[in-house]
């Protein structure tokens, strides 16, 4: 039997390209992407699941990648902040919605409630204020700029709802 | 910060599972949904020698109704699989709206709800849960499978009825009678925190099940709220003190009672 804890490939696709690493089995998900792959759009802040920077979408669900080793996301699809916007850099309609509704200050926190709005959006486009404030309650903004975060969310939900995401 | 070094195993099945588990050589821990042992090993409060994840058994990655009516949740089912189940939201209304209390969807699509029973965190809302509705938790181990009942499954903070080698493969929550009632309330800092203190209650036409969490080294089974005072051995800590968590346990529980109750009639 292989050593079960010797650095082992992990292949997954990230954005719809298959992409492959080697990972000992204690490498976070989140490093994996940062530092193996270089795609550093995913954020870190606590690494204990509370800030909710780390957010990805993994075969479909938001998830904490720092909760996550990327041993076993060996075989998943995952989407990050760089897979939002289209070929042409075009804006995904919830990034669309956080530049017009100013909702970011340093931006830190951005790639998370993207990722989280993201999801609950595509599972449930007239998701309810509820659902919207449950959604990302589960993210952290350091500067604070919960008002326009969520005005952002209303207005991605309201374009949602309108069949145009 | 970053977990210590592990050897991490991935079986396909139970039975290769507690193979691994039963080497007394090395210090093992089961890895579920890793949404209470990832943070742990990041802040190296544990540092196990080896993780044995469950995520390829599929064996255990089931939400079904059993041939007696009951709930079966097989132990790779997650919280959300459990959320978007609409059998588990008519027929458990009670589970489903406690486990919406849990943390935030980003937790739920990771954490399960076998996973939540075996960390036994006595704030948490799932132990609470499975025994207000009189669940049965099935274990593994080298000696073959038995059945714990709820009451008799959480022991004390973090601790459960578990030997070493073994491992929760099913929690079954029976289906409440016909003109069954419930409740569930609880007070927390933040929406998705851990409750301060919590209460779930089944009014079904034989008996009162209401459970008092969060003020006590493990969920508390009583029958009326007159007895919660006298029964809460709350916690005095930066987050609320004793004195608070007993009055609020006193005020939710009888709130709860009446709430259930009035369901039951209707
Ligand atoms: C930000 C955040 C907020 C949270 N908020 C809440 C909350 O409000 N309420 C709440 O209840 N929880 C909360 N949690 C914890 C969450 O509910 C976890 O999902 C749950 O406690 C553990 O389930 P898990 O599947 O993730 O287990 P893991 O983290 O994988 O395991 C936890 C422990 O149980 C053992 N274990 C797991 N499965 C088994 C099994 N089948 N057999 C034997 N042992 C097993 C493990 O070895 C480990 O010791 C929160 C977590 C985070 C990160
Ligand atoms: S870095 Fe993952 S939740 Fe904070
Ligand atoms: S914009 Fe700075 S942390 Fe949210």
């Amino acid at each position: 039997m292989a050593d079960p804890g010797a650095a082992r490939e992990v292949r997954l696709s990230v954005n719809g390209v298959e992409r492959a690493g080697t990972a000992e089995p204690r490498l976070l998900l989140s490093d994996f992407l940062r530092h193996r792959l270089g795609l550093t759009g995913t954020h870190v802040g606590c690494e204990h699941g509370v800030c909710g920077a780390c957010t990805v979408l993994l075969d479909g669900e938001p998830v904490r990648s720092c909760l996550v080793f990327a041993v076993q996301a060996d075989g998943a699809a995952l989407r990050t902040v760089e897979g939002l916007a289209g070929e042409d850099g075009e804006l995904s309609p919830v990034q669309q919605a956080f530049h017009e509704a100013h909702g970011m200050q340093c931006g830190f926190c951005t790639p998370g409630f993207l990722i989280s709005l993201t999801a609950l959006l595509e599972e449930r486009p007239q998701a309810s204020e509820e659902e919207l404030v449950d959604a990302l309650s589960g993210n952290l903004c350091r500067c604070t700029g919960y008002a326009n975060i969520l005005a952002a969310a209303r207005a991605a939900r309201d374009r949602a709802a309108e069949g145009r995401a | 910060m970053k977990p210590a070094a592990f050897d991490y195993h991935a079986p396909e099945s139970v039975d290769e599972a507690l193979e691994l588990l039963a080497d007394e050589a090395v210090e093992s821990r089961v890895l579920a949904g890793g949404q209470s042992l990832v943070p742990m090993m990041n802040f190296r409060l544990a540092v196990p020698e080896a993780l044995v994840d469950l995520r390829r058994i599929e064996e255990l990655r089931y939400l079904r109704i059993g041939a007696d009516g009951a709930l079966e949740v097989g132990a790779r089912t997650t919280q959300a699989e459990l959320l978007r189940d609409p059998a588990v939201t008519t027929g458990w209304p009670l589970l489903h709206d406690g486990v919406t209390h849990i943390g935030h969807p980003q937790v739920r699509s990771r954490g399960t709800v076998c996973g939540s029973l075996a960390h036994h965190d006595p704030h948490g809302e799932l132990p609470a849960l499975a025994l207000a509705l009189g669940a049965t938790i099935t274990v593994a181990g080298p000696a073959g499978r038995r059945q714990i009942a709820a009451e008799d499954f959480f022991v004390s903070f973090y601790e459960v009825a578990l030997e070493p080698g073994e491992l929760v493969v099913e929690a079954r929550f029976p289906a409440p009678p016909a003109g069954s009632g419930w409740s569930f309330r609880e007070i927390a800092r933040r929406h998705g925190d851990f409750a301060l203190v919590g209460v779930a209650c089944l009014v079904t036409p034989a008996q009162t099940r209401l459970v008092v969490f969060g003020a006590a080294e493990r969920p508390l089974l009583l029958a009326d709220p007159s007895e919660v005072a006298a029964a809460v051995r709350p916690l005095d800590d930066l987050h609320a003190s004793a004195e608070y968590r007993r009055q609020v346990a006193v005020l939710l529980a009888g709130e709860a009672l009446a709430e259930a109750r009035e369901r039951a009639d209707g």
